[in-house]
């Protein structure tokens, strides 16, 4: 057998203390892009907000006119606007950050030199404008 | 178990990522419309009769269906994710999840539901 073989570790009773340093719950709030993380992935919670008011507004369109009248007229309130005006900008936000993510995800190359990160994001902003636009004009139509 | 859990995984992630995408396209353009420039009076709003007759072509169920069943899986990652990181709540990660895609599957049931009730 091998006589160079280290002695075995001694047995101790205390274990090593792992090295664990303790998160606070609002890491977040003290800085500005860790923030911007946060408020990123909250602008979810107004993307579902905008899905819940989208299905209340079909069902008024299910259940005729005068049930259609209502839920404009509630869409009109101070409380209704200011919702939307909040979900609007988050879901803004969403928009610019999900666009802006594009070049970092698809890293394309032409002729061995990495595409400029504009030139991947461009289109997806010329994009969202043509299907904004379209969907105006199928609505307003 | 944890072989099942990354199947699942990469099936959420990629509804998480599509319900993005459309999320980011069409949301904003919705919210203007219906939310702000209707309400405010900025624009005319549509009339019922015409909204009907838009909801009554297949092709707009379709996208009123997508547009609100994906988004809600998107919800989910990144809400179940906000909690699980942001506030910490790891303790609750299973009922978390349970909720989060149970509403996002609700969601879409009544999408599914209203839309093929609406005509």
């Amino acid at each position: 057998m091998n006589s160079t073989a280290k002695p075995l570790a001694a047995y101790t009773e205390f274990h090593p203390r792992w090295y664990r340093p303790r998160v606070s719950v609002y890491w977040w709030l003290g800085e500005w892009r860790y923030l911007r993380f946060i408020l990123r992935e909250l602008s979810s919670v107004f993307v579902a907000a905008f899905v819940i008011v989208t299905l209340l507004g079909l069902r008024a369109l299910r259940n005729g006119p005068e049930a259609y009248a209502r839920f404009q007229h509630r869409l009109q309130t101070p409380t209704a606007i200011v919702l939307s005006t909040i979900s609007f900008f988050f879901v803004l936000f969403h928009t610019i950050t999900w666009f802006n993510l594009a070049p970092r995800a698809m890293a394309i190359r032409v002729g061995g030199k990495r595409l400029p990160d504009f030139v991947i994001a461009a289109p997806n902003y010329a994009l969202w404008l043509l299907i904004s636009v379209a969907v105006g004009w199928l609505v307003l139509r | 178990m944890s072989r099942q859990k990354t199947s699942n995984e990469a099936v959420l992630w990629m509804l998480f990522s599509a319900g993005g995408v459309i999320a980011a396209f069409l949301v904003p353009v919705h919210i203007l419309l219906f939310g702000l420039a209707f309400p405010l009076g900025w624009l005319q709003a549509p009339s019922y009769e015409h909204l009907m007759q838009l909801v009554r072509m297949p092709v707009v169920r379709i996208y009123l269906f997508l547009l609100c069943s994906v988004p809600l899986f998107h919800w989910a990652h990144r809400f179940r994710y906000t909690l699980y990181d942001g506030l910490q709540v790891k303790h609750l990660n299973e009922v978390i999840f349970t909720l989060c895609y149970g509403g996002a599957l609700l969601g879409t049931a009544v999408a599914g539901y209203l839309l093929w009730r609406i005509a």
